[in-house]
């Protein structure tokens, strides 16, 4: 996102609520990919999130007047976006579709990650692979729906945990809890698709080390 | 303090989300300078993480822009005043 559209927000949201309709490609611009990935991440139907990205852009168009610029606009829209996907996952599901079993609460209670003795590091080459993305998408779009939808919007979107509880209409503690799951869920899934090839390289990972 | 594994996996999202206070970090850390298990992990989950934050995941089909603004305009247009 550039930072002069952030700036210029709200002078955005107060032309198009004056009449200039037009100005509203403008103000959502920074916002398609996210609306679109968050949808996607959930429903894991490209065709689906797509139409409910646009479903969610029309919505935001017709609501925007109930906009109050309390919470930041992309965290209005994301909440838009995912009330849009939780409605079209609803319609999708059938009985047979969850394909892992909820845990039986939200306490921060027994878990075991996968344990792994001879693990290193994934390579660069390996975070490459097409496929490993793949699987990643994969164990995502199978979390039980309570942590997906936490795990897409703080670790997909970059939401933070405040915005986060804000969008799923939750506390920041609940957030914490579902993160830590999802992400202890995800690692049991994915551990055997990470195994290393090569050593590591430094410096790449930019986001999770300092 | 002392921890066990167990209670190290329980600080892994706290610890890579740096939010841990002085004392659980530098339990978690002493821990993982002698835990081989825990540091890996500790290095798996951040590495899906790494792949997550990665743009090219998740991407926009191609012409999706297009599509999404050709219907706004439609919409938009349809609507008189607004």
């Amino acid at each position: 996102m550039k930072p002069a559209v952030a700036t210029n927000e709200a002078a955005l949201i107060a032309r198009v609520l004056r009449g200039e309709k037009e100005v509203f490609h403008e103000l959502i611009r920074p916002y398609e990919r996210m609306v679109y990935v968050t949808i996607f991440a959930i429903l894991k139907n490209e065709t689906e999130a797509e139409d409910g990205a646009q479903e969610t852009m029309i919505s935001a168009y017709r609501n925007l007047k109930s906009f109050r610029g309390e919470a930041k606009f992309s965290t209005w829209l994301v909440t838009i976006a995912m009330n849009e996907a939780r409605k079209r996952l609803r319609k999708a599901k059938t009985a047979a579709e969850d394909s892992l079993d909820e845990p039986k609460d939200d306490g921060e209670g027994d878990y075991a990650p996968a344990v792994l003795t001879d693990w290193r590091e994934i390579p660069l080459a390996a975070l490459e692979r097409r496929e490993l993305k793949e699987k990643l998408r994969d164990a995502v779009s199978m979390l039980p729906e309570k942590y997906r939808e936490v795990f897409v919007l703080r670790d997909i979107e970059e939401l933070n945990q405040e915005e986060t509880a804000a969008a799923l209409g939750m506390n920041v503690t609940l957030v914490k809890v579902r993160l830590h799951r999802a992400r202890m869920m995800l690692q049991k899934m994915l551990v055997p698709y990470l195994k290393s090839e090569a050593p590591a390289r430094g410096g790449f990972f930019r986001r999770w080390f300092q | 303090m002392n921890l066990e594994c167990k209670h190290v996996w329980e600080q892994i999202s706290g610890y890579l989300d740096k939010q841990l206070d002085a004392e659980m970090l530098a339990a978690v850390e002493r821990h993982l300078e002698s835990c081989e298990v825990c540091s890996a992990v500790l290095d798996s989950t951040r590495n899906i993480l790494v792949l997550t934050a990665d743009d090219r995941t998740y991407e926009l089909p191609v012409g999706f822009s297009r599509r999404l603004h050709e219907r706004l305009t439609a919409v938009i247009g349809g609507e008189g005043g607004g």
